[in-house]
């Protein structure tokens, strides 16, 4: 099974004619993804490698029966893809692009929740890798295997690192749901997910600084997940006030601090490592006690 | 990018929103033609990015024009919790009958906006919403409807703003729904919102903050706007060179690729500096998910001309960039250092993992560089980089 993606998920890109678009299509179909198609409304009837590409997500939904669309367009063209997405009632949108403006963001997301037909991963984020199975987005496929544990982080890097530390237990499903102060899937959205998943046994959750999700994700593990959970969070030094790196990392007077987050965690039963060996450490622990 | 009070309040009468004339002054010689200019008495108020300006005394009111000038040179170059007051505010002194509170604002947790009001305004919001949470409305406002008449009326009445003022209030709360969405704001507060004994409405104070990702379609205001005196010299460099840097003040130096793994890097560093004399790290610094070796000299150059830095440990987890790349990006910055006829003298602990490691390890051995250092787990590095920070071993 796997959470939201698996090797029947049908992909297309938007935006596969750039730079960015046509590197990660190739990396993607690389790793066993099965891209059916692009999207460039001026490069309609061209292809990528033989991949077709389309001057529509409609189109491209109907010649080829896509239920996925990474995105990769440029920031200032992203609300536009995305709501052209939603329209067509693409079920999965990856959205990687970096640096798109937060209102253009809220618009796309509450124009999504209006039709309830598309769950959008990101903006900003690496995307969802099933190992094994299919690869939306930029994370690299051979750091690990196919496995029994479910991944959820905002940040690519520690996605990256928390695959490799485990990479001979293997994954069921990675998501890295993007670090932006609005963001179409939350760390609760993949605890449901992965609760609801019968090919995961164990749930690593990766968060940083800046917002309460992470206590949020708390209150909902203490109701409703009853498999296991192990936690990180990241930017205990972050001094308040400055942002670091990610637009929604910023810990504002008293909130946002990883110190919150952290006890949050521990008070509902999560194990949280200080460090990401730590916490790759404690899953360990976990799946050999099972 | 949070906005002066000053800048704020001048978005404001841009969008027509009612507040008082005010002029901006960076020295004492100024006040004196700015208070008669906006005629006594007035308020002098110091401008810094801050809340507790009143406590600190940066706010007063001055009945003539000789005390504005005498208020003026008691805050400038006042120190507001670190803030040092670089500019004031000299303002037309408003008569205030009741303050209100007002704000829209990015509610992160729903993933949509908020308008916030009270009729209980003047106090620090954190306060109001402790003290008297009851006093204060909160009511979503849906970016894909935003807000009109009828919803800036909802706003009013629930925030228990009076009749009397009501239809005032609701057109105040309209345009500055169009300072939200006209200037991309994440947040437009008006505290206090005030009425005066006459019953007209009046924005007194204002916060701002613009979204830098929308940058791209504000460059005049925000270009007009960005406080360059405030930033650190080496974050004005960084910036220059479109690296994602922020000064903080310890003695290790931090390159990382993402902003998750750079944080968790300064982390794992502050803890190892624990056993090491204290030393912290010296900075945030993310060269990106694909960093490059040209983007690795930079960040080098800004880091190694950072006096404070004892050691550097280079944290590189290699998914898109591979870690050949980062190593070579590693020589030839040194190389293009050296070049230079800089002494490099700070050493430089180098963790490599993911794809490419070994190669990537391999070609950091080959150059053999003197400074350079490599420990295979981030934990060992963080640990190695830290020691050499204490042990002073640099110049």
């Amino acid at each position: 099974m796997a959470i939201w993606l698996n090797d029947s998920s049908k992909v297309i890109v938007q935006g596969i004619t750039g730079s960015e678009g046509t590197k990660h299509t190739r990396r993607m179909v690389a790793s066993g993804t099965n891209v059916v198609g692009g999207v460039n409304p001026r490069k309609a009837g061209t292809d990528v490698d033989g991949i077709p590409v389309f001057a529509t997500v409609g189109e491209a939904m109907k010649e080829t029966g896509a239920d996925v669309s990474v995105v990769f367009v440029p920031p200032a063209f992203a609300k536009d893809a995305a709501i052209e997405a939603i329209d067509a009632q693409m079920p999965l949108l990856v959205v990687i692009t970096e640096g798109i403006p937060v209102q253009d963001t809220a618009y796309f997301f509450a124009y999504s929740r209006e039709s309830a037909s598309t769950r959008i991963i990101g903006p900003n984020c690496p995307g969802i890798i099933s190992p094994g199975k299919s690869n939306a987005g930029i994370i690299p496929a051979d750091i690990t295997k196919p496995g029994r544990i479910g991944l959820v982080s905002k940040s690519g890097t520690l996605t990256y690192q928390m695959m490799y530390e485990l990479r001979d237990l293997g994954f069921s499903s990675c998501v890295g749901i993007g670090g932006d102060p609005i963001i179409g899937t939350t760390h609760i959205d993949c605890l449901r997910a992965f609760e609801e998943d019968d090919e995961t046994d164990a749930i690593v959750m990766i968060g940083e600084i800046g917002g309460d999700a992470e206590e949020r994700a708390a209150d909902f593990i203490k109701s409703s997940v009853t498999k296991p959970v192990v936690g990180y969070v990241a930017g205990f030094t972050a001094p308040e006030g400055k942002t670091m790196g990610h637009a929604g990392a910023i810990v504002s007077g008293s909130s946002g601090t990883a110190a919150a987050k952290q006890e949050a965690l521990e008070a509902v039963g999560v194990r949280v490592g200080k460090t990401p060996s730590e916490t790759a450490r404690l899953m360990r622990e976990l799946v050999s006690a099972s | 990018m949070d906005l002066f009070e000053w800048q704020a309040k001048e978005l404001f009468a841009k969008y027509g929103v009612p507040t008082t004339k005010q002029v901006v002054v960076t020295s004492v010689d100024e006040v004196r033609a700015a208070a008669e200019q906006l005629g006594a008495p007035v308020m002098v108020k110091a401008q810094v990015k801050t809340g507790g300006r009143g406590k600190a005394g940066g706010v007063k009111f001055a009945p003539s024009v000789d005390d504005a000038e005498a208020k003026a040179r008691d805050i400038l170059g006042m120190d507001i919790k670190g803030h040092t007051v670089r500019t004031i505010l000299i303002s037309e002194a408003a008569d205030i009958g009741e303050e209100y509170y007002f704000s829209f604002l990015l509610d992160r947790g729903n993933r949509s906006y908020l308008a916030m009001c009270s009729a209980e305004g003047g106090m620090e919001i954190e306060q109001l919403a402790v003290e008297k949470p009851e006093a204060l409305a909160r009511i979503p406002v849906d970016p894909v409807v935003g807000v009109d008449e009828a919803k800036a009326r909802e706003i009013a009445e629930k925030g228990g703003l009076p009749e009397v003022i009501r239809d005032q209030a609701v057109e105040v709360i309209v345009k500055l729904w169009d300072v939200f969405t006209g200037e991309e704001a994440t947040l437009v507060e008006v505290n206090p919102l005030v009425r005066t004994p006459d019953d007209k409405v009046l924005a007194l104070d204002g916060k701002v903050t613009l979204d830098d990702n929308a940058d791209f379609r504000h460059r005049d205001v925000h270009d007009a706007y960005r406080d360059s005196a405030a930033a650190d010299p080496l974050e004005a460099r960084a910036k220059e060179k479109n690296l994602n840097y922020v000064k903080l003040d310890g003695e290790v130096g931090i390159i990382g690729n993402g902003a998750g793994l750079v944080m968790s890097t300064l982390d794992v560093v502050a803890y190892a500096g624990e056993r090491h004399s204290g030393v912290r790290p010296a900075n945030f610094l993310d060269i990106g998910g694909g960093a490059s070796a040209e983007v690795m000299a930079n960040g080098l150059e800004i880091i190694l001309s950072d006096p404070s830095v004892r050691s550097v440990f280079v944290n590189v987890f290699g998914g898109i960039t591979s870690c050949d790349a980062v190593a070579n990006g590693i020589v030839s910055a040194l190389s293009l250092l050296e070049g230079r006829g800089e002494e490099l003298t700070k050493p430089l602990v180098v963790r490599l993992d993911g794809n490419n490691a070994e190669e990537g390890r391999r070609i950091l051995s080959e150059a053999d560089h003197r400074l350079v250092e490599q420990v295979d787990t981030m934990d060992g590095a963080a640990e190695r980089a830290a020691e050499l920070a204490s042990s002073g071993s640099a110049a």
